[in-house]
């Protein structure tokens, strides 16, 4: 688990989004651009206050009137070879949409915190993680954070990652709007030292120069647009190893572990799984906690990364359950169904592996997941894995049927 | 590991307490967890903060439905909340009031009852109705969870200067009030 009870003489008690600022302060950014909105606006008042303190030294911040601009600003700073980093959530994120596929495109290595919050209408200020999850397919990496030890350490881990050379693709740290974002519990804030050994400068082999000209984002046309594709996506293979890699050396400096990947909790041995991302997976593991003091067999597969999706690696994870079941914040309308669910199905369909696979869509909106709800699924799935036989494959975990 | 929820009116400082007492658990050794009841906060409208506080590190996310205390900020949101709903017959309701603890036998609940008149001592010391941090000290003296000190420490790296003093000094009244209740 991230919070090392270890630690414990180096932690101080703030708040989610202070963690977060922090970590992008010491990852040091040589550009900040965002717009304020709900639950990430703390993590950018915090920056800007870092910033009017002097506290981010060679550091522009730049000031926009839109998430549009913010993402733009980063796109053409990064391409002049500046570490860059931005955060936004919901209606924010999509008003970056167009630009996301560009940033990727361009193979820009930008770090961008994504306080996940639902998107209208209705109109929702709270979490779910229905904003990040619908940037699937637009060529960025995504990692999902536990708690917000997780999710300031894991901007850190992101800047690491996407300017690896093998990999310059942009990154989402994606973390729960409010419920991290506004949280306080104890943390360790990074000392600029560690963040130093940790995470070397930013030195891209191109870059915008005007005494080396070149173009960044030039068209495309039908004879060489497949390839940029299909380098993007041999970009995110490659950044399969190079997460694993950069949990690991970060382990090394800090002694903080949370998956690479992924990460099982109580996994090996266990017959029910209940597979999840985000600041949801601190609730289930206590319940599971409840079920293995009585024997019971019931297990946690925490998936960090979802762009790239580790196949292999979950599949590897998943092949001796009796039964799986995936909780998550999302929908993907029409098909009744998360993203995480259709893609471990997915993952799974051309191997030996037949497990029987059902999924609980839960917290839309913000909607409060209590240990009961997931105890009720838990005990679901345990019949599941008793009988075989699947009910129900995908259903919302609550509705009010009276609101109907 | 035990759970807090505090109740108050937007503008009151019901989030900034529950921040607070987090400080102070975790100077005490814990460790400990604070959040709002995320809202669209209104002044003046109902709002909840909570707080968590244990041994061992807190994953559990979801809100708290069943504290061990809860504290009320304004005693008029006794009729609008049901601010003993799930809280344990082992706990406390620390209630800001002119009252006494027997005004309020009637309410739905076996927890132990505190009232403090925390918008006097408020006035008298701080000289601004603002009862968050001195309703703290009342909590310290009600439950023994946190040690009044740490709470002043807390309130007096949060609000620098003469507000601090005079905080922490309005909670260390309440603190004393409430422990000559418990100890007449």
């Amino acid at each position: 688990m991230a919070v090392n009870p270890n630690d414990k003489s180096k932690m101080v008690v703030v708040e989610g989004s202070y963690a977060v600022a922090h970590a992008a302060k010491v990852a040091r950014p040589q550009v900040i651009s965002a717009y304020p909105i709900t639950p990430q606006t703390h993590i950018v008042e915090d920056l800007s206050q870092f910033m009017a303190d002097g506290d981010i030294p060679n550091c522009e911040y730049i000031n926009v009137e839109s998430e549009f601009s913010a993402i733009s600003a980063l796109i053409g700073a990064s391409a002049t070879g500046a570490r860059t980093y931005s955060a936004t959530t919901s209606q924010g994120l999509f008003l970056m949409h167009e630009a996301l596929f560009n940033a990727s495109g361009m193979r820009l290595p930008i770090v961008m915190t994504v306080v996940n919050r639902a998107v209208g209408a209705p109109i929702n200020i709270w979490n779910d993680q229905q904003d990040s999850i619908a940037q699937r397919d637009s060529g960025w990496i995504q990692l999902y954070a536990e708690d917000t030890q997780e999710a300031a350490d894991m901007v850190l881990q992101a800047f690491k990652i996407c300017e690896d050379k093998n990999v310059l693709l942009p990154i989402m740290v994606c973390m729960d709007g409010f419920v991290l974002s506004h949280v306080y519990e104890p943390v360790v804030l990074m000392d600029q030292k560690e963040a130093d050994e940790y995470l070397p400068p930013f030195k891209p082999d191109h870059y915008l120069d005007p005494k080396n000209p070149m173009s960044f984002g030039t068209l495309g046309d039908p004879s060489v647009y497949t390839e940029f594709r299909y380098m993007q996506e041999q970009a995110m293979k490659n950044a399969l190893s190079v997460i694993e890699k950069a949990a690991d050396d970060f382990k090394k400096v800090t002694g903080r572990y949370y998956g690479g990947l992924i990460e099982g909790y109580e996994l090996d041995d266990a017959e029910v799984v209940v597979v999840s991302f985000g600041s949801i997976l601190g609730t289930i593991k206590d319940v599971v906690d409840e079920y293995r003091a009585n024997g019971e067999k019931i297990g946690v597969l925490k998936v960090r990364s979802f762009r790239p999706f580790p196949t292999e690696a979950i599949n590897n994870a998943l092949k001796n359950a009796k039964a799986i079941v995936v909780i998550e914040k999302d929908i993907s309308i029409g098909r009744n169904e998360g993203a995480l669910f259709t893609e471990i199905k997915a993952g799974l369909y051309n191997t030996p592996t037949r497990i029987p696979m059902t999924s609980y869509m839960v917290g839309h909106g913000g909607r409060d997941i209590r240990t009961s709800h997931i105890k009720e699924i838990i005990e679901a799935t345990k019949k599941v894995a008793e009988t075989g036989k699947i009910d129900v494959e995908s259903q919302f975990n609550e509705v009010k049927e009276d609101l109907l | 590991m035990k759970e807090i929820r505090i109740h108050g009116r937007g503008g009151q400082g019901s989030v900034t307490a529950a921040e607070l007492l987090s400080i102070a658990a975790f100077t005490d050794g814990k460790f400990s967890q604070a959040f709002p009841a995320f809202g669209v906060e209104r002044r003046g409208a109902p709002v909840q903060a909570f707080m968590r506080l244990d041994d061992a590190p807190i994953r559990v996310r979801s809100q708290i439905y069943e504290p061990d205390y809860v504290i009320v900020q304004d005693p008029t949101l006794l009729d609008v909340v049901n601010v003993t709903g799930g809280l344990k017959e082992t706990g406390a309701l620390i209630i800001n009031t002119k009252e006494s603890a027997d005004a309020f036998k009637n309410l739905d609940t076996k927890a132990k009852i505190m009232t403090v008149d925390a918008t006097k001592i408020a006035m008298d010391v701080i000289g601004v109705p603002i009862v968050n941090t001195i309703l703290l000290g009342a909590f310290a003296a009600a439950t023994g969870e946190v040690a009044v000190e740490s709470i002043q420490e807390a309130v007096k790296e949060r609000f620098a200067g003469k507000v601090g003093e005079k905080n922490a000094e309005a909670i260390r009244i309440a603190y004393d009030f409430v422990k000559g209740v418990m100890n007449a």
